[in-house]
């Protein structure tokens, strides 16, 4: 048999905790510890990997605008609602992990003010004890308001904050230092610009193990292996010793698989859309997966459960 | 790139003092000065003029391993002051340096193994310095032919071609960049090239520019480590650009930086 030639790695890709239990300060039921790699995806014979992959449910402060009917039926009454709508995610989808995007902070979609957003944290942490990611509206002067005051109101919780973009992150990383969250920093498929992030980052004071990378994916049939090359190198450039890459990746599978034309075509499509682009990039080595409906997502739990199965075997 | 920092040598005065007074102090700044240029290992060299280096290699290196940890290389052409440095040393060591004579083969190829060290092998011999390309593949080959009857795992062998000033083997020069990039094809697994670059520019003028172009240059043809003054910030910045072009970093504006972020 011909000899197996097995990577030497030189570093593993840092491990980020998400949530806070009451021992570390916050009232979290338990932590998601993401990232730990010290081998490519599911190379176990090369190095390790300590964490599985983790499916973040999405959810919205309001009814989503652009969520298809497909997605708000799935969560019935609570769609539009985001304290019921978490407590179903968790109650009746068993989630570890949640991820509340604030779309209606923004200018365009109801225009909440940073009060409102951190009121409403503050009663979310209350509803529900899983550790939480959370998304500002994507509008940067508006962002720069709220995600202050929602990092100060889950102060000590270290909630998962985004996003850091090249032009737009000193307010946010100074905000995540001050309230002990971690950072997700996002870069427009561009390997160099999550690098150079990540180290403008870091140059204020958050360790570079507060910070996910975000390397902005397309669904299937638009550009998945784009995302996909760019994050394999990154990987490769983790594991071979390079420290400012050596972060987790956060996907957000859900947002862009539904955005497919595929997806919306007829019942049943969307949610393997989903699923499938799902699969590809925990092949591709991502961290979290944020997504959006129970079925793909359970299907890609499943995955992962097999995956991590081959472990020594 | 694997660099070694050269600057604890007894050959400088300051370190020749501190060895003498045993002022610690001096030679721990020295250490860590170096760390932080971004040497990944520090060679330890008691100098010419030691008295009693059996004894200094082990201070020096005692000293050294109360700041840093970073790998040492045991720097002398006796292999009894080797081997007493790697009595104490408990951070990873570094042999530097065998040549190819059989004797020293057969004294310092053990040592290494039994240590754990890796090893610099120089491609000269009692018979003198190689004065082509040919000679130092031939020298090469012998080191790297002993090792492996001796099951010293090649991964952890430097070899390395012997720079000579520029200003006395110009000639040499050439073959010297192209016995870098032929050493690694004498095995598989291949052993590694390193050099001591400031050889390269001793007796000249302009020796920074010189260490960096050489080094450069160099790189391109498959370098894998130097012995070098990392506290020349013109030099560590073209061996990272030299890297960078090479695709061995992922570029990013803040490249130099990130690289000393390792």
């Amino acid at each position: 048999m011909a000899e197996v030639i097995l990577e030497k790695w030189q570093q593993a890709v840092s491990t980020v905790n998400i949530g806070a239990t009451r021992a570390d300060g916050g009232s979290r039921s338990h932590v998601v510890k993401v990232g730990g790699e010290s081998t490519l995806p599911f190379l176990f014979s090369e190095g390790s990997l300590p964490n599985r992959p983790v499916i973040a449910f999405e959810l919205c402060d309001i009814v989503p605008a652009d969520w298809p009917q497909e997605l708000a039926s799935a969560y019935g009454a609570g769609f539009g609602d985001p304290l019921s709508w978490a407590q179903k995610c968790v109650k009746e989808y068993q989630a570890k992990i949640l991820c509340l995007r604030l779309q209606g902070a923004h200018p365009d979609f109801g225009n909440k003010s940073a009060e409102e957003e951190a009121g409403l944290i503050s009663a979310l942490l209350k509803k529900v004890d899983v550790p939480l990611i959370i998304l500002g509206c994507g509008d940067d002067a508006k962002d720069n308001l709220v995600l202050p005051a929602v990092c100060q109101a889950a102060k000590g919780e270290r909630c998962l904050i985004g996003e850091a973009v090249q032009d737009n992150y000193k307010t946010l990383v100074a905000s995540v230092l001050a309230d002990g969250h971690n950072i997700i920093a996002q870069s427009p498929i561009d390997i160099n610009i999550a690098k150079q992030l990540n180290i403008l980052i870091s140059d204020m004071g958050l360790a570079l193990e507060k910070i996910v990378i975000n390397p902005t994916i397309g669904a299937l049939g638009y550009g998945l292996e784009y995302a996909y090359s760019i994050m394999e190198r990154s990987r490769l450039a983790a594991l071979a010793g390079d420290k400012t890459m050596a972060c987790p990746f956060i996907a957000y599978v859900g947002q862009e698989a539904w955005r497919a034309k595929e997806a919306r075509a007829e019942a049943g499509q969307g949610i393997i859309w989903e699923m499938l682009t799902a699969t590809a990039l925990i092949q591709a080595g991502a961290d979290i997966l944020v997504m959006r409906h129970p079925l793909a997502v359970e299907k890609a739990n499943n995955y992962i459960e097999e995956l991590m199965r081959t472990n020594g075997v | 790139m694997f660099i070694i920092g050269e600057l604890i040598n007894g050959m400088y005065q300051d370190i020749a003092k501190a060895i003498k007074e045993k002022h610690k102090a001096i030679i721990q700044k020295c250490a860590l000065e170096q760390v932080k240029a971004g040497a990944s290992a520090l060679d330890v060299n008691c100098g010419p003029a030691a008295r009693e280096p059996i004894n200094d290699i082990q201070w020096l290196v005692q000293a050294i391993q109360e700041v840093t940890d970073k790998p040492l290389a045991l720097d002398s052409s006796k292999p009894q002051v080797i081997e007493s440095g790697l009595k104490v040393i408990k951070n990873k060591a570094i042999i530097n340096s065998t040549t190819a004579d059989p004797e020293k083969l057969q004294a310092l190829v053990p040592l290494a193994k039994k240590y754990n060290a890796r090893l610099i092998g120089l491609t000269i011999s009692a018979k003198g310095i190689p004065q082509n390309k040919d000679q130092r593949l031939e020298l090469a080959a012998a080191i790297v032919a002993h090792c492996a009857e001796e099951g010293f795992p090649i991964d952890d062998l430097y070899l390395d071609p012997i720079v000579l000033p520029v200003n006395v083997a110009q000639a040499q020069m050439k073959d010297i960049l192209e016995s870098i990039r032929e050493f690694k094809i004498i095995s598989e697994p291949s052993p590694k090239a390193i050099v001591g670059l400031s050889n390269v520019s001793q007796g000249a003028s302009a020796r920074s520019l010189v260490n960096r172009t050489f080094l450069v240059m160099a790189l391109a043809y498959g370098l894998d480590g130097a012995i070098l003054d990392p506290l020349d910030k013109d030099l560590m910045d073209a061996a990272i650009t030299a890297e960078l072009i090479l695709n061995k970093h992922i570029y990013c504006d803040s490249y130099l930086e990130a690289y000393r972020k390792k």
